[in-house]
């Protein structure tokens, strides 16, 4: 029984915290959000160069062969600092596709190159009707002689802006809502018949919506056996939920920790208002919460890593806490920075949209609670 | 990070789940099972048996007959106990007066109590709070004045829990009225129960209970040699105890054990109803509070993997009374959504030994719910209220 750190995660976390605390502050993060890639490629490199890019892939794919709690170390880092740079949608979300599904060719050909830092990827798998059901693809495949046509709208396709990667789920037979006939696509994104509409999101990252149209995919641009591909694209996501559950603990413990600061030194009436009981309370709340969410990330954390069988239990409970407690977190500390927390010069706010975007995607509180609530009865022991 | 326990802890587990699965007589198990409150012979022949199998005081140092566990192994045991539902022990003697007089009482204090304590054979009680004192005990007003070789107690106390069955009392009064601060002058002293011009008056609580008394003190005379430890030192003795008191504060296991009911009769016809199962909207609510079950369990762990290796318990710990009661309240409130009309009844007569169970309103112990609701609003109230539980994060913690 322990909740401490092996010495290479330790080394891991503190070579992230001290980079971020001498390389990346505020101030750089939102130049960064606001050029015209929407990160920054220098820190990118960094990240490359550092190894953080390799954690979750194995020793064959050149990584670190790290598991769940690796990735929660860097997320929850990331977390605390606010980073814009395309983890997510590399190393997690293309890249968890294409570690589970790529053959040696098409991992030398797409995946390295992302690790590497050299390429850019993104996953196309939510469609205008989807909302969370990851079954629910229209986007189709055709098989023809020399390869597949592709069909379809996807949205919110993050890092879409800057990929040259593009994996893109769609359905190769049966109906729009079945898990069976999904299968997952590796193509590039300049091929003829794609168009992307790229945008900035509210919390300063950057994706877009893709429409594909008679779009030509040679026939190694297949992922892994043509219907098959729910599974990888299932755990792909549980592991981009840990993910930014992660990350989203990071930003909890950063907006309790300033909002707490903040109530001592901001004086009203004569007093810090951090001496009103009605706001002690409010951020003992606060405490409380960053600590439940942090004990239910480590949890589900640890049962995925070593695949036990409440994984899926543990994925939604955690998706849930951090889609509650952490909207109220971020609620209340703008609230109590008063006026300065409604405004876009303070990290408050951005913290902020940053955690209420993660706890609108991959499925919300809602979604998950309603899997939970067809979940079978509790371990009890 | 691991959250597995190891060989020898799984090995200690399943002992201990093994006796309170074969051991409790099963006239006990019958009245647990009927929700039958057991009374005082009932509760100390039960502990005289965890004394027998050497269960009864995990967290009393060997020299003074406490079993030696690790912090891992008083946790497991408490969790085995709750979850086999078996009854609590009454913490006054073993879990609170015993380490104040094993940690600051007289070698001579220790001869006479310690034993009877660890065999049950003396049923202790608390007197620390007071009419009007309410969180604020250190407004306490008992005076124990000294009178040649004795105190002189007065004044009275309350919510004395199961005071009515007890044989003695630990008590702080003021020994000195003239101090600085009102948490000095304060005295830990023992008395005797059956000493004239103590009464006892039952305060029935909400759900028709008698649980907790008020104890009136006039001219009682307490030998001096009842003191423990320093006079004016109280203040910090019982803050000792309150440390004590700390064990298993969330009821993570037993909250676990109620859930898991839940859940099962939700899938229950009951009545010939449509099983709850299907009621979307409670089985969300049961999804909730699962959740942050699940949470405070692991808090509660990380909080206890701490302590295991010796390092000082991080801000988690001071959550865990706070959230331990609103979860155990949550899950009040389910069961009232899960009874519905059969949680009206109030027919505690229907809960007595003797009473003919096939004459009984409502499924199985149904009528209970809404009185263990009623009742446990006071978990939220005691032990300091979560308010106070809030200020006291706020100022230590977050340094507020």
């Amino acid at each position: 029984m322990n909740f401490d750190l092996n010495d290479m995660q330790s080394m891991l976390a503190d070579s992230i915290e001290k980079y971020i605390s001498n390389e990346y502050d505020f101030e750089s993060r939102q130049k960064y959000a606001a050029s015209k890639q929407g990160y920054s490629t220098k820190v990118w490199q960094t990240f490359a160069e550092l190894g953080w890019t390799v954690v979750p892939f194995s020793e064959e794919d050149g990584g670190f062969d790290g598991g769940a709690i690796d990735l929660m170390v860097v997320m929850e880092r990331f977390g605390r600092g606010l980073l814009v740079e395309p983890y997510l949608a590399n190393i997690v979300l293309a890249g968890g596709i294409l570690k589970r599904l790529a053959s040696t060719q098409q991992k030398e050909r797409w995946l390295y190159p992302v690790i590497a830092g050299e390429k850019q990827a993104a996953l196309a798998h939510v469609e205008p009707q989807s909302r969370y059901d990851l079954a629910n693809i229209r986007c189709t495949a055709e098989q023809r002689d020399d390869g597949w046509l592709l069909n379809g709208a996807k949205s919110y396709v993050l890092n879409a802006r800057n990929a040259n990667v593009l994996v893109v789920a769609a359905r190769t037979s049966a109906g729009t809502s079945s898990e069976q006939g999904i299968s997952l696509f590796v193509i590039d994104p300049a091929s003829t018949g794609i168009a992307i509409t790229d945008y900035a999101t509210v919390d300063g990252h950057q994706a877009g919506d893709i429409s594909l149209l008679n779009v030509s995919a040679p026939k190694d641009a297949l992922l892994g056996e043509p219907g098959n591909g729910f599974a990888a694209l299932d755990a792909t996501i549980d592991d981009a939920i840990l993910a930014v559950c992660a990350e989203a603990v990071g930003i909890m413990q950063v907006l309790t920790d300033k909002t707490v600061e903040y109530s001592k030194s901001r004086v009203q009436f004569g007093v810090p208002i951090g001496s009103f009981q009605a706001l002690q309370h409010r951020m003992v709340d606060m405490l409380t919460g960053v600590e439940q969410a942090r004990s239910l990330l480590m949890w589900a954390t640890m049962v995925n890593a070593n695949g036990s069988e409440d994984a899926k239990r543990a994925v939604s409970s955690i998706k849930y806490m951090v889609g509650t407690t952490g909207r109220k977190i971020g609620e209340e500390a703008v609230q109590i920075h008063g006026g300065m927390g409604v405004t876009w010069e303070l990290d408050v706010a951005h913290y902020f949209k940053r955690l209420i975007t993660i706890g609108q995607i991959f499925g919300n509180s809602d979604w998950h609670l309603d899997k939970l609530a067809d979940c079978g009865p509790a371990r009890s022991r | 990070m691991d959250i597995s326990f190891t060989d020898q802890e799984l090995a200690f587990r399943d002992e201990v789940r093994t006796f309170f699965a074969e051991e409790i007589p099963s006239a006990l198990r019958a009245k647990l099972e009927r929700g039958i409150e057991i009374g005082k012979q009932d509760q100390v022949d039960y502990q005289k048996l965890l004394f027998r199998q050497g269960y009864f005081a995990p967290n009393w140092p060997k020299e003074y007959g406490g079993p030696g566990w690790t912090t891992i192994q008083k946790y497991i045991y408490a969790s085995e106990m709750a979850a086999a539902e078996a009854p609590q022990i009454i913490p006054f003697g073993v879990n609170m007066v015993g380490p104040v007089i094993y940690s600051f009482g007289s070698e001579e204090q220790k001869k006479r109590f310690l034993p009877d304590i660890l065999e049950s054979n003396v049923w202790w009680c608390q007197g620390y709070s007071e009419p009007g004192s309410g969180s604020d005990l250190a407004s306490l007003k008992t005076r124990a004045d000294l009178e040649g070789d004795h105190y002189l107690i007065n004044g009275t106390k309350t919510w004395t829990t199961l005071g009515q069955y007890a044989d003695w009392i630990f008590v702080l009064a003021r020994t000195n009225t003239e101090v600085a601060r009102r948490q000095e002058g304060i005295s830990f002293i023992l008395i005797d129960m059956s000493t004239a011009g103590i009464s006892v008056k039952p305060i029935i609580t909400l759900d028709g209970a008698h649980e907790v008394n008020e104890v009136h003190f006039e001219n009682v005379r307490v030998p001096l040699e009842n003191l423990v430890g320093d006079e004016g030192k109280g203040w910090t003795y019982g803050k000792v105890l309150l440390q004590h008191e700390r064990t298993n504060l969330t009821g993570v296991a037993h909250s676990k054990v109620r859930l898991a009911r839940l859940r099962k009769q939700a899938g229950e016809a009951i009545r010939g109803a449509e099983p709850l199962r299907s009621d979307r909207n409670f089985m969300r609510r049961l999804g909730a509070i699962d959740v942050e079950l699940k949470a405070l369990e692991i808090t509660d762990l990380r909080t206890l993997a701490a302590v295991a290796s010796g390092k000082a318990p991080g801000p988690e710990s001071s959550i865990l009374k706070i959230k331990g009661t609103e979860v155990a309240q949550m899950i009040d409130a389910l069961e009232m959504e899960a009874a519905g009309y059969y949680a009206l009844p109030y027919v505690p007569a229907q809960y007595q030994v003797n009473f003919d169970d096939a004459a009984r309103i409502g499924y199985k112990n149904e009528t209970l719910t809404s009185l263990r609701y009623f009742n446990n609003r006071k978990a939220s109230i005691y032990g300091g209220s979560n308010e106070i539980q809030k200020n006291i994060v706020a100022k230590h913690v977050l340094g507020l």
